[in-house]
C-alpha cells in the first residue's frame, strides 16, 4: 500500500460501486456485492434499484443484511414478491441492467464456480452451490462480479462451472444463446479486470494504487494479460469512506444482537 | 380442513418413513421446531426438498433422517459451511445421501409446476452450467412455437410440506407475509401440509391480497410460538445472527453435534423445553 487511510478492502468495494450508475436495476449478490451496492446508492446512485433473490424489490437497507432474506431488506423495499415471482417475471424476463455476484473461484474467461472443489461425485470441498447465479448469470443485462484476489481464487481452469462467464471465449455466449452480454467487469483487492473485446479473456485494465504488475501476476492463477492502456484506478474519496464507515459501523451495531438462547 | 393439534400429533400422523417432505421458508420462518420433532421422532429415509438447506437440515442429515436431499444452496448465510451436509456429502457420514441439485431459478420452478399440477417447470437457464452433466433431472427442450432451446426440471412433488407462518385463525386459515420465499408453492404442492404458527386468534383481519392458506388445503396447524427460532418471525423477533455463527463451532465436529442434539433435541419434550435448555446451557457457557 501507499500508506493511504484505507484498507484493500475498502478500495474493492468504493470501485465496484462506482461502476454500478444511478437508475440501473441491480440484481444482488449477498456480502461483497451487497455492501458495494449499497455504497453506491448511498452516495453517486440515489435511485440505483436494488434487487435479493428472496423477494425484496427496491431494498433500502439502512444495515447491511447478513442472510439474504433478512427483514430490513422487507422492510425498506417497495415491494416483497415471492421468489418464484422473483426469478420468473423479474430476472427471466430481462428487466435486470447488472447483476452483481461473487465468487468461490473464478477462471481466466469469468466462469465462476461455487459449487465443488474437485471432483463433483468425489469432493474435496464441497461449496454451497449455485443459488441465484446460474440465471442471473445468463439472463442479466450485464453482470459485474466482485473478489478477492490470490492464487487459489483465480484459476486457469474452474473444477466446475456453476454460473457460466465466456465459457471458453470469443462468441461462445452467443453460440449458447444466452441473453446477457455477461460479465463485463471483474473487481478485486488489486485491480480490475475486462474481458478482452475479442477473445473474451480478463485482462487488467485497471490497477489500485500502491499494486504493482508482479503482485497481480502471483496472485492470479494464468498467465495474465494487461491492455494496452492500463489506468491507475482513482483513489477512494473521503466521502465514500465515510459513508462506507459508518454503514459498517451500524451494521456490526445492529448484529451484536442478545445472547443465542434468548 | 385443518386441524388445530400439538406438533408432536401432527408429525406422528402426517409424516412417514420414507415419505418426500419439505420444510421451507427462506431465511424467514424457518419452521425449526417441526424439524425438531422430525429428529425426535426419528424418521427415516426421508427425501428432503428445501431451496437452502440451512440449519434445519443440517440437523436432519447429521442426525441420519435423509437419504436424499433436492437444493440449491447448501450453506449457512453469512457464516460459511453447513458441516453436518458436508460431511454427508464429502464422506457418507453418518450415510450416504443421494442429491439432486438444482439453481433457485430452477427449484422455484419446480415448486411452481407441483402447485400447478404440471409434470415439469420450464425456464431459460442453466446454460453453460456444469450442473447439466451432474443432475439428470435437468433437461432441454425446445419451445413449440418459436424453437428456442429452453430448460425443463420436474415438478416438486411432495407427501407433508411444513412451513410456519405468523397466524391462523380459529378455523385454521393461515396468514404469513414478509419474505415469503416458496411456502405457498410447497403447501400446494403437497398432499399433506403441516404449518406452525406463531399465534391463533379470533380474527386474521387480513388484506384482499393477503397471502393466505385457506384452512382446507392444509392438514395440521399447530401453535407453535417461536417455532422459527433461530430464524426469524417478521413483525414477532428477529433472526438470531449469534446462533448461526455458534452452529459453526456445534456442527463442526461430529461428536459435539450428537451431544448437543441429545441434549437439546432428544431429551427436551418439545420445543419450549427446548428453548429453556439452550438458555441455561447458553448461560453456562458464557460463564465459562
Amino acid at each position: 500500500m501507499t500508506g493511504a487511510d484505507y484498507d484493500t478492502n475498502e478500495i474493492m468495494t468504493v470501485t465496484a460501486s462506482r461502476r454500478l450508475r444511478d437508475g440501473a436495476v441491480c440484481f444482488v449478490g449477498i456480502g461483497l456485492p451487497s455492501t458495494a451496492a449499497n455504497l453506491a446508492r448511498l452516495t453517486h446512485a440515489p435511485d440505483l434499484v436494488l434487487i435479493y433473490e428472496s423477494g425484496p424489490i427496491g431494498a433500502k437497507p439502512h444495515v447491511l443484511p447478513l442472510s439474504i432474506g433478512d427483514g430490513e431488506l422487507a422492510e425498506t423495499a417497495d415491494t416483497v414478491v415471492s421468489t418464484p415471482e422473483i426469478f420468473r417475471y423479474w430476472l427471466q424476463s430481462g428487466r435486470i441492467d447488472v447483476g452483481f455476484l461473487g465468487a468461490a473461484q473464478i477462471d481466466r474467461y469469468a466462469n465462476i464456480n461455487t459449487t465443488v472443489i474437485g471432483d463433483y461425485e468425489h469432493p474435496k470441498v464441497r461449496l454451497p452451490g449455485a443459488g441465484g447465479a446460474p440465471e442471473i448469470a445468463g439472463s442479466a443485462h450485464e453482470v459485474l462480479i466482485m473478489l478477492r484476489q490470490s492464487g487459489r481464487s483465480f484459476v486457469d481452469t474452474v473444477d466446475f462451472i456453476t454460473s457460466v462467464g465466456h465459457l471458453d471465449g470469443g462468441n461462445a455466449r452467443e453460440r449458447l444463446g444466452l441473453p446477457g452480454k455477461g460479465p463485463v467487469g471483474v473487481v478485486t483487492d488489486l485491480c480490475v479486470m475486462t474481458p478482452d473485446p475479442e477473445t473474451r479473456e480478463l485482462t487488467v485494465t485497471e490497477i489500485h494504487p500502491g499494486v504493482t504488475r508482479e503482485q497481480i501476476r502471483e496472485a492470479t492463477g494464468w498467465p495474465v494479460r494487461f491492455a494496452e492502456r492500463v489506468t491507475d484506478t482513482p483513489e477512494p474519496s473521503r466521502h465514500e469512506l465515510e459513508v462506507l464507515r459508518d454503514l459498517k459501523r451500524r451494521t456490526d451495531e445492529a448484529h451484536r444482537s442478545d445472547a443465542v438462547g434468548r | 380442513m385443518a386441524q388445530i393439534t400439538s406438533l408432536r400429533e401432527a408429525v406422528k400422523e402426517l409424516v412417514a418413513d420414507g415419505d418426500t417432505v419439505a420444510l421451507e421458508g427462506f431465511t424467514h420462518l424457518i419452521p425449526f421446531a417441526a424439524g425438531h420433532e422430525i429428529i425426535r421422532q426419528e424418521l427415516e429415509r426421508l427425501t428432503l426438498v428445501r431451496m437452502t438447506p440451512d440449519l434445519i437440515y443440517d440437523q436432519l442429515v447429521g442426525m441420519g433422517c435423509a437419504t436424499g436431499l433436492v437444493f440449491s444452496w447448501g450453506g449457512n448465510p453469512g457464516v460459511g459451511s453447513l458441516h453436518r451436509l458436508r460431511d454427508a456429502i464429502e464422506r457418507g457420514w453418518p450415510h450416504p445421501l443421494e442429491i439432486e441439485e438444482h439453481s433457485h431459478a430452477a427449484l422455484a420452478n419446480a415448486y411452481v409446476a407441483g402447485a400447478s399440477g404440471l409434470p415439469f417447470a420450464v425456464l431459460r437457464g442453466y446454460s453453460g452450467s456444469d450442473l447439466v452433466k451432474h443432475n439428470p433431472n435437468i433437461r432441454f427442450i425446445n419451445c413449440p412455437f418459436t424453437g428456442e432451446e429452453l430448460a425443463a426440471v420436474p415438478a416438486v412433488k411432495l407427501d407433508t410440506a411444513v412451513i410456519h407462518a405468523q397466524k391462523a385463525d380459529r378455523r385454521g386459515n393461515v396468514l404469513l407475509w414478509g419474505v415469503l420465499g416458496v411456502q405457498k408453492e410447497a403447501a400446494l404442492a403437497a398432499r399433506r401440509v403441516i404449518v406452525t404458527v406463531e399465534e391463533i386468534v379470533d380474527d386474521l383481519d387480513a388484506w384482499p391480497n393477503a397471502c393466505i392458506l385457506p384452512s382446507w388445503v392444509v392438514s395440521a396447524v399447530c401453535c407453535v410460538p417461536g417455532g422459527s427460532f433461530p430464524s426469524y418471525a417478521h413483525g414477532y423477533y428477529d433472526r438470531n445472527n449469534p446462533f448461526y455463527q455458534q452452529w459453526d463451532g456445534i456442527a463442526r465436529d461430529r461428536d459435539r453435534f450428537r451431544a448437543w442434539v441429545q441434549r437439546h433435541i432428544l431429551d427436551t419434550a418439545d420445543f419450549d423445553e427446548f428453548r429453556r435448555v439452550l438458555a441455561e446451557t447458553s448461560e453456562a457457557e458464557q460463564r465459562g
